[in-house]
């Protein structure tokens, strides 16, 4: 339950700084398509024997003898006798070599299938066929660890044939704080062409309702300024293989950046189609369209730039994990 | 439950036994019946699973091992798999090992030769014997270090089928398995001592190494999952409506998620056979035969049937029951049943489908050589309901009523997290359930609740205490636990005391069906038939559900795990201490 209250917490928490997912922080555990009046009727289990410490040892049921109305054997109810004390040593100590099988018994509770696990996932790697030039584009993300991880993030594009435009990458702390979302701290580094910055990072990644991969971040550059970042995805199947990918991002500013040419507010708006043929899970190319747009602010000082607040680009490219 | 004591020799001692074996009867009378030069699948397989078999009564003394020393090696080696060599690791050089057949009331010198670079293990699955004989690494011994060897030495207390496995890593995934058949002290009256049998071990392999199998399923939980539902689907009105769809969606759970290792990973073989190796079993027309199954896999549930022969089921986990007569059932890894048949002058076919549908293990039973009968098409694939969630609600009085998928209050014991993704609103007592996709098969499936002890139980107490332990997960993050902890989180044992008699129940927090083995004991399930209650030594508890067994403890300390090894790799487990009350 900790983890759900710290979810929704964060989730609130988030959507102070930036736009919360409606989905995500309300009725996430709750089934659909039932009234959410009380559940009296619940009979709660029997508290375990182990926990009934407090309860006087019952004397065992006596078995039935010949009456054969009497339940018998597996037909009789449990007792409510306690539990004896855990001992705290090895049983096989008394057989075997006691080193040996201490440190068989430490090798047992600790043996996984592998060390560690890890994954290098490159979500988008495309190439961009736009109506004022080429150009491409990536992100992807790795992760190493299971309910605490090391998680990297990186994402970028330019145009084709020139110079890195927009790129990031980030490091982060991310602990699992339920079965479905981490939480993440981390730095992010910015690269290309605009103001390098370093920010500081805090992010909800995760599974949402109706199964919407999600990332909520919040970021705090080392000039002070918040942004904030949501993205969600949804995988369709179409077939076993034909996967239809929707995608949202928003990025949102705290203040106007006029280096950065971004406005307070929604600085930009995406909404992309992937279709993807799944080879397999690890090897999908896919196909698309991707949308975007600038914000009010964000807008003005594209039109002032001369360039258009919004595009329409058509995309190829390959997912893959590793 | 008295029983001779053992020597307590000293280990890693490595003796150069030269076993002496000792000729049955029914090897003697099988060497006569001998059928040579059937060998078909190559050197990867033992005399006992040899493609065509006579019957394990007509097997010749060399390739099943009897007798009170027995001498075993673990090394690497192969399996044949549709004609490619899959890597293995093998007992005797073979997948499956050879076949123990024992005898009640005997003792077993079995000495193991570990030829791994890695420790390595045998489990006596079953096997009601000494704890420090039982074979977990770490539990019950010390395991059995690389090149090294071991003795175990136990007397053999019951009859009917078992099998033996690696308990080390994931060797068992890898081949590390064999069945053994232990013939009753006295012969009982309802068994034809003549009756021809055949062992039918049933498994899995992979050309995968389990450790990427495992790492793939974290990275993906639904990686190997090739049925999903799909949009194509929705669109042609297969299957579930939108609506329901959704209602799956919201709850980020998937209605199709019966296995999470199927057949697009694994091979699913019949006595090491692959389904086109076609292992053959003969009988004579009109003849009784008794088929020993066994549930080697490391990750699957099978649907057996042989379509035009009823199947009577008299042992289940090698105890005898009263005669019950199935069309198919559905087993768990680790679970055993033993069938009789009786065929016609005709070819059948043994189809052991995946639960999930997407893979079978296919065998032959014919009066001669070559012939084979129609292999059934794979039915289709089931989809799990919200009983699978431990919602029923199909009970009119439920309508209407809330439930949470995840409400910890009702489960204080289960440390909720990260690992846990649901609770059991409402665990129903599933033992009348066929199995997951059993239910609308048309035709009469084996429930627990068909099965009825042979004799009276020897333990007829009361329970003095109950066990309750949740079965717990994370599908997503492919977390596998009990109560919530996995065994190194929990660390701490299930105490309990000698010859004290304690009911265990079983919930299953989990939309997965778990096959829940308890090491060194035979227990007695609670599904209402008293005195003669079935006894098992590991009960499946399906989805959502729960289930419930009497046990009296047996002294040490023993493993207590789901036998899907990859659940049980991931933490499913706990050691179960029994200590001197």
């Amino acid at each position: 339950m900790g983890g759900r209250i710290m979810t929704d917490r964060c989730a609130v928490a988030l959507a102070a700084l930036a736009l919360a997912l409606p989905a995500m922080s309300h009725a996430q555990d709750t089934m659909p398509g039932m009234d959410m009046g009380g559940h009296q009727h619940h009979h709660a289990p029997a508290p375990p024997a182990q926990q009934a410490a407090d309860q006087p040892a019952a004397p065992a049921a006596p078995a039935a003898e010949g009456a054969s109305d009497e339940p018998k054997g597996t037909d009789q109810s449990p007792g409510s006798a306690e539990p004896p004390p855990v001992a705290h040593d090895l049983a096989g100590s008394r057989y075997w070599d006691p080193q040996a099988m201490a440190q068989a018994h430490h090798a047992m509770m600790t043996e996984r299938p592998a060390p560690l696990y890890g994954a290098v996932k490159m979500d988008i790697a495309e190439y961009q066929f736009g109506k004022n030039g080429d150009s491409w584009r990536w992100e992807g993300e790795g992760w190493l660890g299971d309910t605490n991880r090391l998680w990297v993030r990186s994402r970028g594009e330019g145009p084709v044939g020139g110079r890195l435009e927009d790129a990031e990458v980030e490091a982060a702390y991310s602990r699992a704080i339920s079965p479905w979302w981490n939480l993440q701290a981390g730095v992010r580094q910015d690269l290309g062409t605009g103001p390098v910055r370093t920010h500081a990072m805090l992010a909800l990644e995760g599974l949402a309702p109706y199964r919407f991969e999600t990332l909520a971040a919040a970021y705090l550059s080392d000039k002070g300024q918040w942004t904030g970042r949501i993205e969600a995805s949804v995988d369709e199947r179409v077939t076993r293989r034909i996967v239809l990918q929707p995608r949202v991002e928003f990025n949102l500013s705290a203040q106007d950046m006029p280096q950065q040419r971004l406005g307070a507010g929604l600085t930009t708006a995406e909404l992309g189609f992937r279709l993807r043929y799944e080879f397999s899970r690890k090897f999908a190319p896919y196909l698309g369209v991707s949308w975007t747009w600038a914000g009010g602010r964000t807008a003005d000082y594209r039109r002032a730039d001369g360039e258009s607040p919004s595009a329409r680009v058509f995309v190829l490219g390959i997912k893959s994990w590793f | 439950m008295a029983r001779p004591r053992i020597n307590r020799q000293t280990i890693f001692r490595d003796r150069n036994i030269m076993s002496s074996w000792i000729i049955d009867r029914r090897a003697l009378l099988g060497a006569a019946g001998q059928l040579g030069g059937v060998a078909l699948a190559g050197q990867a397989t033992p005399g006992w699973a040899k493609t065509l078999s006579q019957g394990a009564a007509a097997l010749p003394q060399s390739e099943v091992l009897s007798g009170e020393a027995i001498t075993l090696r673990i090394g690497k080696g192969h399996v044949t798999i549709g004609g490619k060599p899959a890597k293995a690791i093998t007992i005797n050089g073979t997948v499956p090992g050879p076949m123990l057949q024992l005898k009640e009331g005997q003792m077993l010198r079995l000495t193991v030769i570990n030829e791994l670079d890695e420790p390595s293990s045998l489990h006596w699955h079953g096997l009601v014997l000494p704890f420090q004989m039982d074979g977990v690494p770490g539990v019950s011994f010390p395991g059995i270090p690389p090149r090294s060897s071991f003795t175990y030495e136990f007397p053999i207390v019951q009859h009917g089928t078992y099998w033996y496995h690696s308990h080390s890593g994931l060797q068992e995934m890898m081949g590390c398995y064999a069945p053994i058949v232990i013939e009753p002290a006295e012969a009982l009256p309802a068994l034809l001592p003549s009756m021809r049998e055949h062992v039918v071990l049933l498994s899995d392999h992979s050309f995968v190494n389990p450790a990427r199998i495992a790492r793939n399923l974290k990275v993906e939980a639904d990686y190997y999952n090739r049925q999903p539902q799909t949009l194509s689907g929705l669109m042609a009105g297969h299957e579930l409506s939108l609506d329901q769809r959704l209602s799956w969606a919201k709850m980020r759970m998937s209605p199709t998620d019966i296995a999470d290792v199927t057949a697009s990973v694994m091979h699913y073989l019949a006595n090491g056979h692959g389904p086109d190796e076609n292992w053959t079993g003969l009988f004579s027309p009109g003849e009784p035969v008794r088929l020993r199954f066994i549930n080697a896999a490391s990750m699957t549930f099978f649907n057996v049937r042989i379509p035009g022969l009823a199947m009577q089921v008299v042992a289940a986990d090698g105890q005898d029951v009263q005669p019950v007569t199935v069309e198919e059932f559905q087993f768990g890894a680790g679970e055993t049943y033993d069938v009789i048949v009786t065929p016609q002058n005709r070819a059948y076919t043994i189809a052991a489908e995946t639960m999930d549908r997407s893979g079978m293990a296919r065998a032959t039973l014919a009066p001669a050589a070559g012939m084979t009968a129609p292999v059934p098409p794979r039915r289709a694939r089931p989809l799990l309901t919200m009983k699978d969630m431990g919602m029923d609600m199909s009970g009119g009085a439920m309508k209407g009523m809330s439930m949470k998928m995840r409400d910890g209050s009702l489960a204080p014991q289960v440390k909720m997290g990260p690992g846990v993704d649901m609770i059991s609103a409402m665990p129903e007592d599933r033992m009348s359930d066929p199995g997951i996709g059993m239910g609308d098969v048309g035709h009469k499936v084996l429930t627990y609740r068909d099965l009825v002890a042979l004799h009276p139980n020897p333990d007829l107490r009361a329970p003095e205490r109950e066990i309750e332990v949740h079965l717990t997960g994370a599908m997503e993050r492919y977390m596998w636990s009990m109560d919530g902890k996995t065994m190194s989180q929990a660390h701490e044992p299930i105490p309990m005391r000698k010859g004290e008699r304690v009911r265990f129940t079983l919930v299953n927090d989990t939309m997965m069906a778990h096959p829940i083995h308890l090491h060194g004991h035979i227990f007695e399930l609670v599904t209402g038939h008293g005195d003669h209650s079935p006894r098992k030594h590991t009960v499946t508890v399906q989805p959502g559900g729960k289930a419930s067994f009497d046990v009296t403890a047996e002294p040490g300390d023993w493993a207590f795990h789901c036998h899907l090894f990859l659940h049980m790799a991931m933490g499913m487990m706990r050691v179960v201490q029994v200590r001197p009350a």
